[in-house]
Parts: structure tokens; sequence; C-alpha cells
């Protein structure tokens, strides 16, 4: 298992005509990638093939070797991490989280131990029987983390998990995912617009553009490329490959 | 946002209104209790009659509550198969399908579950070729839940299932990732979701049934399945037993004023049609038998309320059609229903128009005790017609005009208020909310041009709210059409609508004209209903 890739995308294919979508790529287990692009680009159809929300029309996706294309998101052994609404409104922190280990919610007192030391590894100490709307936008999203932490899969997913957290926060909430990812020994695949998020926490890079996947190479340097005229265009700076900038 | 000279005028409106309003309620009513008071409470009433009394309210009140669980019970394993399935085939046209039976006029879906569940309809001959031969029987208790539901099923459909559509999608993500399905999900997620609405629908069904009139009327068989309004019916239509009426009508009153006070415990539910035809994908929804069961469920539904309504157009197509539209009788109806159609239809419109421009007007929160009164008062005037029923208030005119017999004027008067009362809820849900959407877009601009007053209302306002506007005339237009409760008392040779014509055809077992009638008016009605559920919808679009 070890020598297999820990997720590996082959020529998996979605939608048609100008909405179409292919991917090729492999991860090896325990690395981070962020996966940048413009809006629209196709990086949240890329997350949701891989979550088993979408289902390829061709191609296949493998998940520590296994082809899991028709496979049910809850057997893939992934936690998923979104920008909003991550929680139930109505089902009170605890609840929010034991559903992560039985989705029946038949737990027994080791099972709620786990929850309540998840929480403590967040740093929610005794937020158990609070409601989801008591809770500020950066505390819901730790227990969100909370709960991928004691499920403990080996893939975790983020879609813009820390947007709209402010940099200070969004920072702090990056280095605990990576703590997390690290207790956990997950493969961690993270959609963000974020250059220096991307920066801070990812070993490699997928870059995409126009439902394809323009670069596929490690973190650092990627950047400061400028044979990729669609980077360029999304960072904002001249395609000029000849121009210095000046700042 | 409004000038001095406009809040001024815009409060009169609403008080005249509220004043014209309080007036057709509280004359029939005042004239009940005198009537009551008179004759003496119970005077009415020859021995054993008690009994009767008892046993009326139990059974309005006992069809009513297994009409309401049948509805609500099938609603909601359908709205959550609806939701779990947003794109098969066809789903838009379903929904809206089941906008339809709101405008079919009670008569004419009588008429048609009679082609289907009648003794020679279709359910039964289906069942006679396995050899089963034991018809059912439509007429009865049966019969009344048959169309209470084939009513109300659509109607709570379209109020659930908006609530579930409405949830983020990544809820359905989070739940396909962890593996909730099932009981689970439906305990933990769908019914903390539904549960509102699922009340609120309750509420309103139940609401409906116990004061429906028109199919207990045709399908109710004898005094064993008899409810309040109809006995209210017989009694002055048959018996004269104004005594009776007043009695029965006492405690029709009594009992909506209950259900409502009880409505006001839990939420209102949300207006039907919110619905927009698709939901979020879910990726939550297993396949396999569940794809079957869900696909048995809905499509069971749509043949359920979509059978009556190709059955009155397949009866009323095989009827005479060309004798019945040279029959002098059905363009006298015909001219008649149009005329206190459209007046009612204006009248309803108009009052509603008041009221809601009185309603902003006053504020929110109302900066008076005086102006939160006219708010409030406002807002109740639409759901207080709701309390006294179209035959209740009908019997309160009734018995001030002496039975209206050999009158022309005053009857139709009594009919053109009743049906736009009736019809004044409804097209205050569809204009209040494209009010304030106007209101809250338009305001400023039009105080900074000073584009104020008349002007303002016939070149900001007006243009503004006319698509609202014609919805809610179309839908009160179609109601009124449909109508038989405040014509049941008053028809007579000389005042014929179409319904009423439709119902002497029934009774003198012309089924042949009634079929051909049905199609007509059902045909009208339901045309209506589809264009001003169009126009609505396009309304939302644009405010979207």
């Amino acid at each position: 298992m070890s020598n297999k890739p820990a997720i590996a995308f082959e020529n998996a294919a979605y939608g048609i005509g100008n909405l179409s979508a292919e991917f090729s790529f492999a991860r090896a287990p325990g690395s981070v990638t962020a996966i940048l692009g413009p809006s629209g680009a196709g990086k949240s159809t890329l997350l949701n093939l891989a979550a088993g929300f979408l289902t390829p029309a061709r191609g296949e996706i493998r998940i520590h070797g296994e082809i899991v294309n028709h496979l049910p998101p809850a057997q893939r052994g992934i936690s998923m991490v979104f920008q909003d609404n991550n929680l139930f409104p109505h089902l009170d922190i605890r609840t929010n989280i034991g559903l992560g280990l039985d989705p029946a919610l038949r737990l027994d007192a080791s099972g709620w131990a786990t929850v309540d030391s998840a929480l403590e590894r967040v740093d929610l100490e005794g937020f158990g029987p609070r409601l989801p709307s008591t809770l500020s936008g950066g505390e819901r999203q730790r227990v969100a983390l909370a709960r991928a932490f004691a499920r403990r899969r080996p893939l975790l997913l983020l879609d813009e998990p820390f947007d709209g957290l402010g940099p200070g926060l969004a920072a702090d909430m990056l280095a605990l995912m990576l703590e997390i990812r690290a207790d956990v020994a997950a493969t961690v695949l993270m959609v963000t617009h974020d250059p220096d998020e991307a920066r801070a926490a990812a070993d490699e890079i997928l870059f995409i553009a126009s439902g394809r996947i323009a670069a596929d190479t490690p973190a650092p340097g990627f950047f400061e490329r400028r044979d990729l005229p669609a980077l360029d265009a999304y960072l904002g700076r001249s395609s000029d490959p000849d121009h210095v900038p000046t700042e | 946002m409004l000038t001095r000279a406009e809040h001024r005028a815009a409060r009169s409106g609403g008080v005249a209104a509220l004043l014209a309003i309080g007036l057709a309620l509280a004359v029939p009513i005042a004239v009940m209790v005198a009537y009551g008071a008179d004759a003496g409470l119970g005077a009415g009433l020859g021995p054993g009659q008690g009994d009767y009394l008892w046993r009326i309210t139990r059974f309005t009140l006992l069809q009513a509550g297994l009409s309401t669980l049948l509805s609500v019970a099938l609603a909601v394993p359908l709205a959550r198969a609806l939701a779990r399935r947003p794109a098969f085939f066809g789903r838009r046209g379903l929904i809206n399908l089941f906008a339809l039976p709101l405008g079919l006029p009670p008569l004419v879906a009588a008429l048609g579950l009679i082609e289907i569940w009648g003794r020679n309809g279709v359910a039964n001959k289906g069942l006679a070729l396995f050899g089963i031969e034991t018809p059912f029987s439509i007429y009865g208790l049966t019969g009344i839940l048959l169309a209470h539901v084939f009513f109300n099923l659509p109607l709570a459909t379209r109020l659930i299932l908006p609530t579930l559509e409405r949830l983020p999608p990544e809820y359905w993500k989070t739940a396909a990732n962890l593996g909730l399905k099932g009981w689970t999900l439906f305990r933990l997620i769908e019914w903390p979701a539904m549960r509102k609405s699922v009340a609120g629908a309750a509420g309103l069904v139940f609401m409906l049934c116990a004061t429906s009139f028109t199919l207990v009327l045709v399908l109710g068989g004898g005094p064993a399945a008899t409810t309040l309004e109809v006995a209210i019916y017989q009694a002055l239509r048959f018996d004269f037993a104004p005594g009776r009426a007043v009695l029965l009508s006492t405690i029709q009153v009594a009992l909506t004023l209950t259900i409502m006070a009880a409505l006001k415990l839990i939420a209102a539910p949300a207006d039907p049609g919110d619905t927009k035809g698709g939901g979020s994908a879910r990726p939550d929804a297993q396949g396999g038998f569940q794809v079957l069961s869900d696909a048995v469920l809905i499509g069971l539904s749509g043949l359920f309320v979509a059978g009556p309504m190709a059955a009155v157009i397949g009866a009323g197509l095989v009827a005479d059609l060309p004798r019945l539209l040279t029959d002098p009788l059905f363009w006298r109806a015909t001219a008649t229903s149009l005329g206190i159609g459209l007046v009612s239809a204006t009248l309803a419109t108009a009052l509603s128009s008041l009221l809601i421009r009185a309603r902003h007007s006053a504020g929110e929160p109302a900066d008076t005790a005086a102006l939160g009164l006219l708010s409030a008062s406002s807002g109740a005037a639409g759901s207080l017609t709701l309390l006294a029923p179209p035959v209740v208030l009908g019997a309160g005119w009734f018995l001030m005009l002496g039975g209206g017999a050999g009158q022309l004027f005053a009857p139709l008067a009594a009919i053109i208020v009743i049906n736009a009362l009736m019809a004044l809820p409804f097209v205050m849900r569809v204009l209040e909310p494209a009010h304030r959407t106007a209101m809250a877009r338009n305001s400023r601009l039009a105080l900074s041009l000073g584009v104020t007053g008349f002007n303002r209302i016939r070149q900001v306002d007006l243009p503004a709210m006319a698509l609202p506007l014609t919805t809610g005339f179309v839908f009160a237009l179609a109601l009124s059409l449909g109508d038989l409760g405040a014509i049941a008392l008053f028809g007579s040779d000389r005042i014929m609508t179409l319904p009423w014509l439709l119902y002497q055809k029934l009774g003198s077992y012309r089924t042949d004209d009634a079929a051909g009638l049905a199609l007509l008016l059902g045909g009208t009605t339901m045309a209506l209903i589809l264009l001003a559920d169009r126009l609505g919808r396009r309304d939302g679009n644009d405010r979207a």
C-alpha cells in the first residue's frame, strides 16, 4: 500500500462541451496539495469527483490503488471541510461530531470520549452542548476540523475552508489543520484561492485552468513561474516574460 | 418611504377598506345574532336534535382530522422523494400539475373523481378485470376523504418541499460523506427542516377541510356524512329553519376560531409555489431499490392527481359540446359568472391594495399605537375572512334579505361581496411581498426626483406592481368563477352561474351536459391558475 498513491485520477472526466473537465494526477500518502485556479475552472468539480459527490463519465479514480468510481462517498475514507454549513444548525456540537463517528449516532462511552477529546484538541472544551449558531465562524470551522480529527480518515478534502475568516485567524486555522493532518497521517487536497495559504501549507500545487490541469508541480517556486499565461492572468500580472515587476 | 400627503392618503385608504370589510362581515353576523336572540337559541331544535348537532360537529371534525392525517402522511414521504431526485424527467411538470387543484372548482373535481373512483369509474372497472367485484362507493366518508386528499396532498407537498430544497447543498454532501441515510437522515436532518412547514400545512389543510362545502355536498351522503357547512345550507334552503342555521353557524365560527388560534401557535406556512422545480444535487441519495420506490411513489401520486383532471377532459370532449354551446341558458350563466367574477376580483384586488399600502405606511414597527392597530388589523383583515366561511357569511345575508327570493341586485351584491372576501387572503399573500420589494427598490429614487402623489402611483408604483396585481386579480377571478358556496344559497332561475348550472345538471342526472360544462368551467379556471402561477413565478425571478 505504501508504494501506491493515496489518490490518483486517470483521465477522470466529467461534463461535456465547454463545461467539460478531465483530470490526471497522483498524490503520495501524507502529501499536502493546494488546488488553485480561476473561478469556474473546475476546482470544485475535481474535489466533488474525489469525494464521490459526482461520478466520472470516463476514466478512473483510485484511492490507495483501488478503483472507487462507484463507491459511495461514505465508504471512501474521506473527511471533508467546506467553507460554510459544515455543521447541522439544529444539532449541538457533540452530536455534529458524533455523527462523524457513527451515522446512526450509536456511540458508546468511549465513542463520546473520542468526541470530547477531539473538542479538546481544537481548544473548544466544554462547547459540546452548544448549538452552532452560538459559535463564531472560526469556532465553527474548528469544530469541523475536530470532526475530521475524530474520524481519522486517510484523506482530507478542504473546499476553501478558511475563506472569510480574516488573515490572522486563517493562518491559525491552517496551522491547526496541518497539526491534525500530521496526527492522523492524512493526505490533503485543499482548494484555495489564496496564494499565501498555498505557499504556507502545501508541498505541491495543482493549477487548474479551463477544466484541465495546467500545472502539477512542487509548491516552492511555483508562483515565480512565468511560462504559464493562465497563471499570470490568475495572479493579475503582465504575461510578458521580459517584464520585470517594479514592486 | 412616502411623503406626508402620501402617508395620509395610504392611511385613510386603509381605514376605508377596513370599514368596508368590517361592515360586510359585521352586518350579516349582527343580523344572525339578532335572529338567534329573537328565536331564542335552540328554538330551532326539536326534541332529540341535540344529538343531531353533536353528530354533525363530530363528523365535521372527524373527516377534517382524517383528511389532514392522510394528506400530510402522504405529503411527507412524497416531498422527501421529490427532494431526493432533483433532476428526473417531468419533475417540473409534476410540480406545476400540483398547482392546478388549487384553482379547480371543487364541483368539477368531484365530477372527475367520480369518473375515476365512482361505481362505473376507471378504478372499479380495473378491479373488476381482476375479478374483484366489490366496487367501493365514492359516496360517504370514503369519497370525502378521497376528494380532500386530491386537493390537499398537492398543496401540502408544495408547502413542504421548498423547506427541504432550501437547505444548503453542503448538508447533503456532509450527509453523504458521513454516510447518513434512511431513518437517521430523516430524524436528524430532514424532519427538523420540515417540521415547521408540516405543522403549518397540517393546520391549513385541517382548516380547509373543516370548512369544505361543495365536496361534502356532492360526495357526502345523507345525514350520516354531513358537515356543519352543508347542514347550514340545508337548514336555510330546504327546511327554512333560521334558528338552526344560526346555531350551526355559531358552532362553525367557534370551531374555526379555535383552529385559527391553534394555528397562531404553530408557524404560518410558507407560500406555496416557492419551489422553482429544482433543488440542489443529492449525492446522499441511494440508487437501486430506493430509486424504484421513489419512482413508484412519485408516479402514483402524479396519477392520483392527474387522473380526475384527465377524466374531466375526456368526458367533456365526448359530450355534446355543440348543443351546450347553443343553449342560451349556458350563455346567460357564463355572462353572470364572468360579471360576478370580474367585479369581485376587482373588489378583492382594490381592497388588498389599500390594506397593503396602509400597512406599509404604518411602518414596521409602527410608530404609534394607533398605527400599530391599523397595521395589525389590515394584516388580520385577510385572515379574518377565513373565520366566517362563505356559507356562514351567506347565511347572514340570506336572513337579512329574507331569503332573497324574487330579488335580483341584493343577492348579486351579496355573492360578489362574499366572493371578494373569500379571495382576499390569497390576493394579499401575492401582493404584499411584491409591494415590499417595489417600495424598497423605488422609494428613495422617487422621493429624490420629486415624483410624488398621484404621479408616483401612476408612473412608479402601478407599473412596478402590474405583474403581481394581474396575478392576484386572475387568482381571485378563478376562485369566484368556481365558487358554489354563495350561489348555492342565492341561486335561482334569475341568478344562474356556471357552477350552479352544473350542480343542477348533476341533480337532474343530465350527466352528458354536466361533463361538457365541467370541461369548459374547469378548463377556464385551470388556465387562469396556470397563468397566475406563471406570472407569479416570472415576478419571483425578477426579484431574485
